[in-house]
């Protein structure tokens, strides 16, 4: 193994769980997700050599979106436009995505499952943001950064994300607390 | 009516408020019952997306395929750094443009097995870092063409696609292995496009190729040479040599 590959794998490699968590949420497929992953640390391998210090998770965080977005994936979203109001509605693909895999149906609770129906189901620009801040922990300049648009975009975006997800998911959790008290 | 301080309350949660900032509104938060109820919302959501919803992990198959795929790539001795701590070619993007410009670089010469891809993939370079980008500034192909051909004695296809995604931004004149090259300037999304034109080059060139992440299509069309290099989709990039070689076609007709 030479140099450089030692240097992507020590750099890169920890990563991968943040690029393939990104990429399946994304995605909302895990099959679709390992391929944008796969393609997305070939291209950060091969465009490594301009990489130099600072922090890699969001580069290759950029390069996984960028990925996504030319992949099938992307031409069929093209060619179907979708308003937000479609694309909150429970579609089978995302249900089957959020659903309990079998590793972790036994242990996952039913606050989880829930939650990632719901999000599966946000439109994806909030999506993303609402990933890569909460579960990523990026700073807005990063999401801005990553999601190739304005600081006040990422910050509408987000407040946005939370408010469909207060109203979707806290919602229902908090009326069930009220009727089971 | 909701309080107006409300999406301040995320900035705060997200530790975007500078210090400032920030004791203000932990004393607004003191004394607005509303403001505090939304960061206890926040709070709570903000714990559930990072202990109950699914976190999903690379699996020991994705891994596998990965290195697998790594192993099939040559391996790069000679690759040279290009430029420091620039996000090359598939981060792309306005900020990379911003980032490359505001930031020297150092070109080291790779082994001179194809100078010509060299000289693209570092004329594009330069121009993105904003040292040559353009000389004439215009969106309008009357403008770009005529300047093209007083300029560089050539007069390459020139139009606006903007319908299509590529919209015309203006012309300059390169130098590609000493040869005077027109180059058109496309803007696609975020992304910058050069398209050089230049003739009497008659070395057998490829149809594709990728440096550093950039991705350059190459095709003949009558007795000029096309080249069209960017960091966008290698997609992108042949749809735009497609409505240009369809372009040449009817420039002939003309």
């Amino acid at each position: 193994m030479d140099d450089r590959r030692r240097r992507f794998e020590a750099q890169a490699l920890p990563h991968l769980d943040a690029a393939t968590n990104l990429a399946r949420w994304l995605t909302r497929s895990n099959a679709d997700a390992d391929d944008v992953v796969q393609d997305a640390m070939l291209r950060a391998w091969r465009a490594f050599d301009g990489f130099r210090g600072g922090d890699i998770r969001p580069w290759l965080l950029a390069i996984v979106r960028n990925c996504w977005r030319t992949s099938a994936g992307d031409r069929k979203r093209r060619s179907h436009v979708s308003l937000p109001e479609e694309n909150s509605r429970m579609t089978s693909e995302a249900m089957t995505f959020a659903g309990p895999s079998p590793e972790t149906s036994a242990v996952r609770s039913d606050e989880g499952r829930k939650l990632d129906a719901v999000i599966a189901t946000l439109p994806e620009e909030f999506r993303e943001v609402l990933i890569l801040r909460e579960m990523e922990d990026l700073s807005y300049r990063e999401i801005a950064t990553i999601t190739d648009v304005p600081i006040g975009t990422v910050m509408s975006r987000l407040a946005r994300a939370r408010a469909m997800l207060r109203e979707k998911w806290l919602g229902e959790v908090e009326s069930e607390a009220s009727n089971a008290v | 009516m909701p309080c107006d301080q409300a999406h301040r309350v995320e900035a705060y949660l997200d530790g975007e408020l500078d210090a400032a900032d920030a004791l203000t509104l932990e004393t607004h938060l003191e004394t607005c019952s509303e403001c505090k109820t939304l960061l206890a919302q926040l709070e709570t959501m903000r714990a559930a997306l990072r202990g109950s919803a699914s976190y999903h992990r690379a699996d020991a198959q994705l891994r596998a395929r990965i290195d697998a795929a790594l192993d099939k790539e040559a391996p790069r001795s000679n690759v040279v750094a290009w430029y420091r701590n620039v996000w090359a070619g598939a981060a792309g993007g306005a900020m990379a443009t911003a980032m490359a410009a505001s930031l020297a670089f150092f070109l080291l010469l790779p082994e001179a097995t194809d100078p010509l891809i060299t000289d693209i993939t570092n004329a594009h370079l330069r121009s993105i870092a904003s040292e040559h980008l353009i000389d004439v500034v215009s969106t309008d192909r009357h403008t770009v063409k005529p300047w093209l051909a007083a300029h560089a004695d050539l007069s390459p296809p020139v139009a606006d696609f903007s319908k299509e995604g590529f919209k015309l931004i203006g012309g300059r004149v390169d130098f590609l292995e000493g040869v005077r090259a027109a180059v058109t300037v496309y803007r696609h999304g975020g992304h910058i496009v050069n398209v050089f034109a230049w003739s009497n080059y008659d070395e057998d060139l490829p149809d594709f190729a990728t440096r550093n992440g950039y991705h350059i299509v190459f095709w003949k069309s009558g007795n000029l040479i096309f080249c069209a290099i960017s960091d966008t989709s290698i997609e992108d990039i042949l749809h735009l040599s497609r409505l240009l070689k369809a372009l040449s076609q009817t420039d002939a007709r003309e």
